[in-house]
């Protein structure tokens, strides 16, 4: 039986070892299909529990004709926008148009190939994986400007253009919320972030001096992925639908996508800097059983209610109020917790690594 | 003060304790097709021409619903039967015309033409809802129990 073993080993190590190269490219891919597909079906029922929490707390029911308790109305919703028949205006440039929700989408799956979501889960496991995800997750304004522009039309581009200034000024909050955590952490390597937080819920930055952070990164990851109340891109009592107004069928489902992958990734970079990853929120027994991507997604879970509940509770923002609380008040409370951290981490002598 | 209020978000906590609060709240939309709200006796719906016990129709062609009609939606020829008894030989309503109203169950001095609790009679075309007395008395033969019902219920107020 051994030697029958020992055979197969051998046989499919011959196998392997000349072709390795492209054997690495095709199981990786087959794993990042995997990844997607898993993440796509988590947000189609995202996009549910946000309209059910959203509809609950205006006393409405919310989608339940689809499936039991309306479970499947996202697959019916996506099977509606792809089906439609897809609206170029005339006047819009064609290839920009129809390029422009393709970027957003690819961004914002892009940014997932550096979010560890277990221990060792993760794609691309590189050092700057913090730099990396504001990197890609900035250039998904890009696919937000294109859409408007490309559209030849008003309301997209003043939608895409509030969007534009809206996403610039909440990226360096977040910036700076970004550097009090790496200070803390000691490293700009995700995983690495996240296994400083290990041993239980107090050790979490979430409970420690770094709160103030996580409530600005929680307002302004709302900003930064046009979440109501700063869905000013788009503020349908303004603009109809900002820079969407001219999208429909499938061009507008990946916006759409985008959109709510965005938010999601904004959940996890929520959990992994500020609520410990995958790790359990008590290291005894029955909470170290659950497997950490479990808690990684409960995690989110409870983040992504926040959002849903937030949206449902506080109105509009108007323009000029969301600028000011971006660059007078986040702006100087977040530069202020970086020397205030800087400062506080030396003096106690508490500097990592 | 009003600093403290923002720095702790003090607003914003309350509204999402109140948000919560409605979250969980038992909320009051009926589910429709399945669940339907109560209706009064007086509820006017779709018309119906009611008959007696004995199966004989109660309209004596009086034209009274036809003359007060304020949208002249009703039409109706009369001529006596063989027995020797006034009938209609013609008794229609246009559906689209109606306003629901109610005056022709008011005017009708023998309860013959009366507005039913049914309100679910939507057509897929316009001529369906061209109403004839065939129609009408199928309505009422369909919907008599309720009818009889909802006149005996609102009697004690005539």
């Amino acid at each position: 039986m051994t030697e029958w073993f020992k055979g197969i080993n051998d046989a499919l190590l011959d196998f392997y070892w000349p072709n390795a190269f492209w054997l690495d490219i095709v199981g990786m891919s087959a794993m990042m299909l995997l990844f997607i597909v898993v993440l796509l079906l988590m947000i189609a029922f995202m996009l549910l529990f946000d309209r059910k929490v959203w509809a609950a707390v205006m006393l409405r029911r919310g989608p339940n004709v689809v499936g039991p308790y309306g479970l499947l109305q996202s697959f019916a919703d996506l099977l509606k926008f792809v089906f439609k028949e897809v609206v170029i205006p005339s006047g819009a440039n064609k290839g920009v148009f129809l390029l422009a929700p393709l970027v957003s989408t690819t961004l914002a799956l892009g940014a997932w190939a550096v979010v560890p979501v277990a221990d060792r889960w993760v794609f691309a496991d590189i050092n700057v994986g913090v730099l990396y995800i504001f990197a890609i997750s900035s250039l998904g304004v890009y696919g937000i400007i294109m859409g408007g522009w490309a559209s030849n039309s008003k309301y997209p581009f003043l939608g895409s253009l509030r969007s534009a200034a809206q996403m610039v000024s909440y990226e360096v909050s977040i910036g700076f919320v970004v550097i009090t955590v790496l200070l803390t952490a000691g490293s700009l390597n995700l995983s690495k972030i996240v296994d400083a937080q290990a041993g239980g819920m107090h050790h979490w930055y979430l409970f420690s001096h770094l709160l103030p952070m996580a409530v600005v990164f929680f307002i302004s990851a709302l900003a930064e992925t046009n979440r109501p109340p700063f869905d000013l891109p788009e503020a349908e009592s303004e603009l109809v639908a900002g820079f969407m107004v001219e999208y429909s069928s499938t061009p507008y489902l990946l916006f759409m996508l985008s959109e709510y992958v965005a938010i999601v990734l904004m959940c996890a970079m929520m959990t992994i800097m500020f609520l410990g990853g995958w790790h359990a929120p008590i290291e005894v027994a029955p909470f170290t059983w659950v497997p950490g991507v479990l808690w990684f997604i409960i995690k989110i879970w409870v983040i992504f209610f926040l959002f849903a509940m937030v949206k449902a509770i506080v109105p509009r923002y108007r323009y000029d109020q969301l600028m000011r609380i971006g660059w007078k008040f986040f702006l100087p409370i977040s530069m202020f917790w970086v020397v205030a951290t800087a400062g506080y981490l030396i003096a106690f002598d508490k500097l990592p690594g | 003060m009003q600093f403290l209020r923002t720095i702790f978000m003090i607003d914003f906590l309350r509204g999402f304790w109140l948000g919560l609060k409605y979250l969980v709240r038992p909320k009051p939309t009926l589910n429709y097709p399945f669940e339907k709200g109560a209706l009064s006796p007086r509820f006017r719906g779709e018309h119906a021409l009611r008959r007696y016990a004995n199966g004989e129709e109660r309209c004596i062609a009086c034209k009274l619903c036809e003359a007060i009609c304020p949208a002249q939606a009703i039409t109706i020829e009369a001529e006596p039967r063989d027995d020797g008894s006034r009938r209609t030989t013609r008794y229609d309503i246009d559906m689209t015309k109606c306003i629901y109203c109610g005056f022709c169950q008011e005017a009708c001095p023998v309860d013959a033409i009366v507005e039913g609790p049914n309100f679910e009679f939507a057509t897929e075309s316009r001529e369906e809802l061209f109403y004839d007395k065939d129609k009408l008395l199928a309505n009422g033969d369909r919907w008599e129990r309720e009818i009889a019902k909802n006149l005996e219920l609102d009697a004690p107020y005539r």
